[in-house]
């Protein structure tokens, strides 16, 4: 009976063109049992209770990371609570959110009008920060879980030449600039999508990203935490505010005696040596190198924009929207046969074509007017690192670079003052 | 501590402290334009059923596996069909349980028998994998009470949700985790 109408209707339908929309083709049923309908069951998303409880450790965590490392120097303390940070922001609560990737979040907030960002996102990205401004990189010494996963890796650290390290650390600003750029015209969340520890976390992803962070953390036993150095965008933003923080890490717990034993202590080469004592500079020759500054960085800045200007197409091929949309027309104008997958799901949509391109095009224009200030950012990134420009630095003791250092505290044993400084804290207690 | 070692202030200490205003100053100002645009709610990423195709990613490209993204079934439109377009295959002679008469890869839907002539399908949720075949199916030919729907007791809530960048409808978007279903049916009216 039932099937006998089924027959007829799909007849009918296959004359007037299957729409999968449609519905109401069946009566519903009186059931004569008196059968109650059974509910859709809608099982919650995560209470937002937890997401104070998240916040609330990150503090706490935050804290204790700058308490061990400034106040107590303790490297097991600060072990200890990179694996705690590990096991909660990293394995329980599967890496999202994190606050290398809510810079996007922050982002989308400013530029959409759609998206109101949650109090967790923006939390977890300005308390790092906060606390950088004061107590160095206390975020990447036991909270972040991106930098503790990396680090219970860190084996046998070999020294990067200055030049090559240089170099690589430029990528971590072209990261920060492009990933900005896209969360800002709603492309996405690059930082996310290409976050080499997730798929760990969550014991699952797509093949390529846990073979990039496979690879990573293989080569991490020697290029101590490759990502936080070469890579991580949030680490730019991290080094700005903990270069001028109030607190930073020292190796000594003292003065410095010039000894030279903590020079290869750091796995990341961010002990700085001190500066050879030179004569001032002279006048004229300071005023002339200001000059030579003055002039290269706008040409620096405007090579930079114009070739970000020109890069939206590549830029925009990232875009699934403007691919598709691309790709539509092409097939539209006969220089495309056949279609994608994308194109062709997109037509069952029914979703006008125009709509389409017009917010293609829309998102183009976007990209090209970001493109060149992005542009323009790398090209004075560029300028200021290899030209020189950076703020010249004096110091006479050997000591950890307030920007790079990731305060982990691997440092501290190396110096003889803090043994000294150990032995007396146990004689003490001994002796009350 | 770099300040316990510095005897006097000197003018590098001083620039310091400008910079570190600056810093200040300029995360307070973040913090405050988002104030404007922040929601006390969190939010969850959900698809919609109306612009969702079916195409088969939300299995394929879900983070999880399998897919946080599951057949859910609105009883209230359904039309207890016999031959159920989401239940059995289109080529199927007979419409009994035999598996490969069912549409479903993993004979996730459950099929009850409630009075002559009426069958109810219930989705056994361990077992979808989310393609949207029965949806398709059940879309096509029946009511359309099938459809995809991101299970929140599994999704893991990715800050970018991957199906959402793949796929092609543009059917994903956040909505508030204290509304996070888009329904069909009578269940789904309330939601507007
Ligand atoms: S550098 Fe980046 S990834 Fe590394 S610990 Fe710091 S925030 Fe985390
Ligand atoms: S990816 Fe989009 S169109 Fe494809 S099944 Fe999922 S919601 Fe539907
Ligand atoms: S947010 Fe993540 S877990 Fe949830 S449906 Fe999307 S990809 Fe899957
Ligand atoms: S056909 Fe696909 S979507 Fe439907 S119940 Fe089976 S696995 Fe789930």
């Amino acid at each position: 009976m039932r099937f006998g109408k089924i027959i007829f209707i799909v007849l009918l339908l296959s004359c007037i063109g299957i729409s999968v929309f449609a519905v109401d083709r069946f009566p519903r049923p009186e059931f004569d049992s008196g059968h109650v309908l059974p509910k859709i069951t809608t099982p919650g998303a995560r209470a937002d209770v937890m997401g104070y409880v998240d916040i609330a450790l990150l503090i706490v965590a935050l804290a204790l990371a700058s308490y061990l490392s400034l106040k107590a120097r303790s490297r097991r303390g600060l072990r200890l609570l990179g694996i705690f940070s590990l096991l909660y922001f990293g394995f329980f609560r599967k890496g999202c959110i994190c606050s290398v990737g809510a810079v996007q979040n922050i982002m989308l907030a400013l530029f959409d009008s759609h998206y109101a960002i949650p109090l967790g996102g923006l939390a977890f990205f300005v308390l790092p920060l906060v606390f950088a401004l004061f107590f160095g990189r206390a975020f990447c010494a036991g909270v972040c879980p991106l930098g503790a996963i990396q680090d219970v890796v860190v084996l046998k650290p070999i020294r990067i030449p200055r030049p090559l390290g240089l170099l690589l650390g430029t990528i971590p600003y072209v990261y920060l600039g492009v990933a900005v750029l896209f969360a800002a015209t709603g492309v996405g969340f690059i930082i996310c999508r290409f976050d080499p520890f997730v798929a760990f976390f969550r014991f699952g992803g797509s093949f390529a990203m846990l073979v990039f962070g496979g690879l990573l953390l293989a080569a991490g036993i020697f290029v101590a935490r490759p990502y936080c150095r070469f890579l991580c965008p949030y680490g730019v933003l991290l080094g700005w505010l903990s270069r001028f923080s109030k607190f930073s890490v020292t190796t000594t717990p003292d003065d410095c005696i010039q000894c030279r034993l903590c020079e290869n202590a750091c796995p990341f080469d961010a002990i700085d040596e001190p500066t050879p004592e030179t004569a001032p500079e002279p006048r004229a020759k300071g005023i002339r190198r200001l000059a030579i500054t003055l002039m290269v960085m706008p040409i620096c800045i405007l090579l930079g924009g114009w070739i970000g200007g020109r890069l939206n197409l590549p830029l925009s091929y990232y875009d699934l929207r403007v691919q598709t949309a691309a790709r539509i027309q092409q097939e539209e104008e006969g220089t495309a046969t056949g279609q994608t997958f994308e194109t062709e799901h997109f037509r069952n949509t029914g979703e006008l074509t125009n709509n389409l391109l017009r917010e293609s095009a829309d998102r183009q224009n976007k990209l090209q007017l970001g493109g060149w200030i992005l542009g323009g950012f790398i090209g004075l990134v560029f300028c200021s690192r290899f030209l020189g420009l950076s703020v010249r630095r004096t110091s006479k003791d050997y000591g950890p670079n307030s920007a790079t250092c990731l305060s982990c505290g691997r440092c501290f044993l190396s110096c003889p003052k803090e043994h000294e400084r150990l032995k007396k804290l146990r004689g003490g207690g001994g002796a009350s | 501590m770099s300040e316990a070692n510095t005897k006097k202030p000197s003018r590098r200490d001083f620039n310091r402290g400008l910079m570190r205003g600056a810093g200040l100053l300029a995360i307070v100002g973040v913090t405050a334009g988002m104030g404007r645009r922040m929601r006390k709610d969190n939010t969850v990423w959900q698809l919609d059923p109306d612009k969702c195709v079916q195409c088969g990613r939300c299995a394929t490209e879900c983070v999880l596996n399998p897919s946080a993204v599951k057949c859910v079934h609105a009883y209230d439109i359904c039309g207890y069909c016999d031959l159920c377009a989401g239940y059995h295959q289109p080529s199927a002679k007979v419409t009994d349980t035999a598996a490969e008469n069912q549409l479903c890869p993993t004979a996730a839907i459950k099929r009850t028998y409630i009075e002559d002539p009426y069958y109810e399908y219930a989705i056994e949720e361990s077992l979808c994998v989310g393609c949207g075949k029965c949806v398709k199916g059940c879309g096509a030919f029946g009511n359309g009470s099938l459809f995809l729907q991101v299970r929140h007791d599994r999704c893991v809530n990715c800050n970018d949700c991957s199906i959402a960048r793949a796929c092609p409808a543009n059917a994903f978007r956040r909505v508030s985790a204290e509304q996070p279903y888009i329904l069909k049916g009578q269940s789904g009216e309330a939601r507007a």
